[in-house]
Parts: structure tokens; sequence; C-alpha cells
């Protein structure tokens, strides 16, 4: 019906564009009709968007090194349509996360102004700049996140002796409800500064691979400011929701956005999203975290050798 | 069973508009590709060619479809292509009108600097959506 529905497309007009264009760009092309590739990116989003889940990491970290390394979509579009399903995702967590407290206002609220301004500067360079060094770079940070997911330690409950005078200031603590243990935690952070600057550089990657920052925000705000563990990953999650719409409006504005990439891929990550969770309410599988590095870690290595050239 | 949620007043208003927004925009996302794949409105770029073009950096694939950038998609949402980013550009603005909703709260409990942190942030966000910033080619 969904093929049917693409084949019989009507009201198509041809003819209206460089006729030029049409040789050079068919080498970067596909042979195989148009509709393949949209009803294939819902299916594999629709794989990512479980495995995401169950792996812990966001939509958008695996769409942009998979899509932009196996697809024949340029990396422009597929970092617009990585920080898109990014920004979707978050704003369906947000909600509950804010409802529930665990997603904190008063943390986001500084750190986002730093990351979303940041953000707008990564998306104008990662437009600007020529697309083998954007890959080249968008690759060692799949390394790098994979280095990241592999040594990075979590602590539940970091020890907080005493707030620092900025998050004092700013007020910056919080009780939320410990269910696993029935128990209140009371929070606060410090080395507030340091981790305000931190999110210079993650609004900046944010907006210049469109790979959403949550490998990058959880660690900073959980190891280096503080937080508690899952205070930290929900924060991070509703963080995106900021990050990202800076980053996307610039993308939208340069006219990175191509429907037929965003559309498929937001509605196939969310449902996957769906199922994942249904799967990951029973049963831990342990052994996709591994999978999921190592997806990370072959399209990383494809992406930094497609950026040098080695494999095209 | 849960205990009492713990979210401020600002937090709360916050999660309602974004989880009515987020609803609206996820909706009209789906009505609007819909309509793209019936053929009802015709593209500006013909799907048969897309192939053509999503393989060029955005720059050549502006300048070969004639498509300006900028919020000049207002002017085309005649065409199927276009229609399409009415839910986009929804989807991009919901966290603008979340932060509008919560800076009268937030003067109002005297919370001044977050108050002004939520002003700053919706000009930062507002700065990004206008369109003036321009990326060069590559």
């Amino acid at each position: 019906m969904a093929v049917n529905l693409f084949l019989d497309f009507p009201g198509i007009a041809y003819g209206a564009y460089d006729e030029g264009l049409m040789a050079e760009s068919a080498e970067k092309g596909s042979s195989a009709p148009w509709w393949i590739w949209p009803l294939v990116l819902f299916v594999v989003t629709f794989f990512l968007g479980i495995v995401a889940v169950l792996g812990g990491v966001g939509g958008g970290v695996l769409f942009v090194p998979i899509i932009g390394g196996f697809f024949p979509f340029h990396l422009d579009f597929v970092r617009g349509a990585g920080l898109l399903v990014a920004l979707s995702g978050a704003l369906a967590a947000g909600p509950g996360l804010l409802k529930k407290g665990m997603a904190d206002l008063r943390l986001s609220l500084p750190v986002a102004l730093i990351a979303s301004a940041c953000a707008i500067v990564g998306a104008m360079l990662g437009l600007a700049l020529p697309t083998k060094v954007i890959q080249t770079a968008l690759g060692a940070t799949i390394l790098g996140i994979v280095a990241i997911m592999l040594i990075a330690k979590k602590s539940e409950y970091p020890e907080v002796k005493q707030a620092d005078a900025l998050s004092t200031a700013l007020r910056i603590n919080g009780i939320y409800y410990e269910i696993s243990t029935g128990q209140e935690v009371n929070w606060k952070i410090h080395r507030t500064k340091q981790g305000l600057a931190t999110f210079v550089i993650i609004g900046i990657m944010a907006g210049m691979f469109g790979l959403g920052a949550g490998w990058a925000n959880v660690p900073v705000l959980n190891l280096l400011m503080g937080a508690p563990l899952k205070v930290s990953v929900a924060t991070s999650k509703f963080l995106l929701s900021i990050t990202d719409t800076s980053a996307a409006w610039i993308y939208v504005n340069n006219g990175a956005v191509l429907p037929m990439m965003v559309v498929p891929s937001i509605i196939g990550i969310m449902l996957g999203s769906i199922v994942g969770v249904r799967i990951l309410a029973k049963t831990k599988p342990a052994a996709v975290r591994y999978i999921v590095i190592i997806m990370l870690l072959f399209a990383g290595a494809r992406a930094l050798l497609k950026g040098l050239e080695i494999w095209n | 069973m849960e205990k009492k949620l713990k979210a401020t007043e600002e937090q709360l208003a916050y999660a309602k508009i974004l989880d009515t927004g987020m609803k609206i925009g996820l909706l009209v996302l789906i009505i609007t590709f819909v309509i793209y794949m019936s053929g009802i409105l015709q593209p500006h770029v013909p799907v048969n060619d897309l192939p053509e073009y999503w393989g060029l950096s955005v720059h050549k694939y502006l300048e070969h479809t004639g498509i300006n950038p900028g919020w000049s998609w207002l002017g085309m949402l005649g065409k199927g292509d276009f229609l399409n980013f009415i839910s986009i550009a929804f989807l991009a603005s919901v966290t603008i009108i979340c932060y509008i909703a919560i800076i009268p709260i937030l003067f109002r409990k005297k919370d001044t600097v977050y108050g002004l942190l939520a002003i700053l942030e919706v000009l930062v966000l507002m700065l990004a959506a206008s369109g003036i910033l321009k990326a060069g080619g590559h």
C-alpha cells in the first residue's frame, strides 16, 4: 500500500532544472528508484530507534554517521535531518521528564543559553567548511564518543561536599524521588563555571555535526558538575530540545532540510523508540550497548576514511 | 505509589506547553507529509528528480533548484514539499513559545536572573530563526 502510494505519485513536473547539473549529480546519486531511499530510511531509523533506547544513546548520534556513511544523501542534509531527529526525540521526552522533576529547569537554563548560542556557531561552521573536513572531524568525533562510552564512569550520586558560589547564587539544586529506593534525593552541584565553559564546545559540536549531544552532556553534568545520574540523563535529554532548536533553525534557514529525508526519519526513529522502550521494560540487554559501540566504531571509521578519501 | 512532584510552577508550565506543542507538531508533520506524498499539491522539486539533488551540497542544491534560503518557503507553501516546512518550523518554534510563557512566571516570583536568562534565550533562538545568519558556501 505504501509502496503503491509512492509509485503512483501524480503531478510530477519535469525538465525544470539545469540538465548539466543532472549529469554532475547523477554520479553522486543512485540508480535506484527515488522512493526506495525514504522507505529504507524509515526502516533503518525504526531499528536505530530501538537500538538507541536499548543501548542508552540518543538517536542523533547513531543517525548521522550511519545515514551519512551508507546512504546517498549529502552530509549537509544528513546533519540537518539528524538535528531534527534529535530535536523531535527531545521534544517528545521533555514534558514527562520535566513533570516528574527528573529534568531540572534551573540547571538547564544557564547551560542551554550557552549551548544553544554556540550551536548556532557550530551549525554555521558546519555549513561553511568543506565537506571533507566535516566528514573527517565527524569520524574522529564518533571514535571519540566510542572511547567516552568505553572508559567514562558513571556516578549514581556524585559526592558534592559543597555547592559552589555560582550554583548557590543561581539556586541550582533540587530534590527528586528515587523510585527504586523509595527515597527523596537532595542534590546540588559544583564546578559550575567549568561545566558551563565545557558547554561552549558541546554546543559547537552539536550544531556542527547534528549529532545531538547527550553523549557529552551526561558526563559533564554527572561527573564534572556532580548532578545525580538520573537528573543528568533527564536534563541532558531536555537540553537537546533547546540546543538543537537553535542549530536546527540555521539548517532550515540555509536550505539544508529535505522533508523527504526528515519526515520518514523522525517517524521511523520515534516508532522505533516506542518499541525499544517496551522491549527495555521486559529485559535489560547489556549486550546491546556493545552492539551500539561496534556500530559507532564502524560508522565512525567509515566517516573518517570517507573524509580522508580512503574509503569512498 | 509515586510521591508528589517536586517540579516548580514554571517547570510544569513549560512541560504543559511543550507537551501540547509536540503533539500538534507531530500531527501536522504527518498530515503535511501525506499531502506531499499524495501529490495533491505539486512539489517544487519533482520527487523523481530528488536523487539527483540529495547528493549535492546544500549550496549547489539551492543554486540548481532555484530555492532561496531563509523564510522564502513561506511563499511556497502551495508546493507539496514546502508545505512540510510548516510542521518543521513549528517543531523548531515550540521551545521559543515555552520560554516566552515562563518569563512572566519567573518575574512574578522575583526570580529576576532566571527571567533575564529566559529573555536572552528567546533572543538567541529568535536570532537563529530569523534567517539573518547565513552560512558561507563550501
